[in-house]
């Protein structure tokens, strides 16, 4: 594998209304680099519901983004409350968003779906108190 | 289509327009933000009554053609200028979403 290039950010916990700041920088910063549009979708639309579940569910968090030849990997990292159980937060439809979230028009549900719809790869690593670290990855075909 | 001739065909208003030459290829309607970026498709008109900061995020990531607030709903404070400022076509109307896409249907 060649060079990779790598994206760092802050996930600011405080501000709900502009959550999505990282994830339009790496549509940005992807578009730059001449990939392809619809792998850029994917990869902005995965990362921007894993800010948006910092902001919601963890205060906030660092997001990676690494780009290389061959995939593009996202690593979502906080020290928020944790996942108690992974396979009940990934159905679809299952949330424990706030109200104030839900009015806004998120806390469906569908979020760690949509990370796993649109990803070729995720892994979720999260201790209850601790934190969590979420791994995605999606392939660019050569 | 481009969004601009939508507007001219339709007789919807733009409080935003700053991508006016875009194609429009379809439409959706919806207003749960996570159901709009799993199942818009690049270049559709999205409709909502939805009118908060985090609709340009999805517009942008969804890559949508422009966003409709319909049943008349204007944008929150600050959602007009967001929207100039990251490309988002915004438009505004009067009608129910269901009117609204029926007027897009005919149309496109």
């Amino acid at each position: 594998m060649s060079d990779v290039l790598s994206f760092r950010f802050n996930v600011d916990g405080e501000d709900f209304t502009s959550a999505g700041q990282a994830s339009v920088q790496v549509k940005k910063d992807l578009r730059r680099l001449g990939l392809d549009p619809e792998i850029i979708r994917r990869v902005s639309i995965a990362m921007y519901e894993g800010e948006i579940n910092m902001v919601i569910h963890a205060g906030g968090g660092q997001a990676e983004v690494q780009v290389a030849e061959d995939a593009i990997t996202i690593i979502l990292e906080d020290k928020g409350p944790g996942i108690a159980d992974i396979e009940q937060a990934m159905q679809a439809g299952f949330s424990t968003a706030p109200d104030a979230v839900r009015s806004l028009g998120f806390g469906a549900g569908m979020g760690l779906p949509n990370m796993k719809r649109y990803t070729d790869y995720m892994d979720i690593q999260s201790t209850v108190g601790v934190g969590t670290r979420v791994t995605m990855r999606v392939d660019i075909p050569q | 289509m481009t969004v601009q001739r939508l507007l001219e065909k339709t007789g919807l208003t733009a409080v935003a327009l700053p991508e006016g030459d875009r194609e429009v290829t379809g439409v959706y309607i919806g207003d749960l933000l996570s159901w709009v970026m799993g199942r818009a498709a690049s270049g559709d008109a999205w409709i909502t009554i939805m009118s908060n900061q985090n609709i340009v995020a999805v517009a942008t990531l969804a890559d949508t053609a422009c966003i409709i607030l319909a049943e008349g709903v204007q944008p929150d404070e600050g959602v007009t200028q967001l929207a100039l400022d990251k490309g988002i076509n915004l438009l505004c109307s009067p009608h129910s979403a269901y009117e609204t896409a029926l007027l897009l249907r005919d149309a496109l």
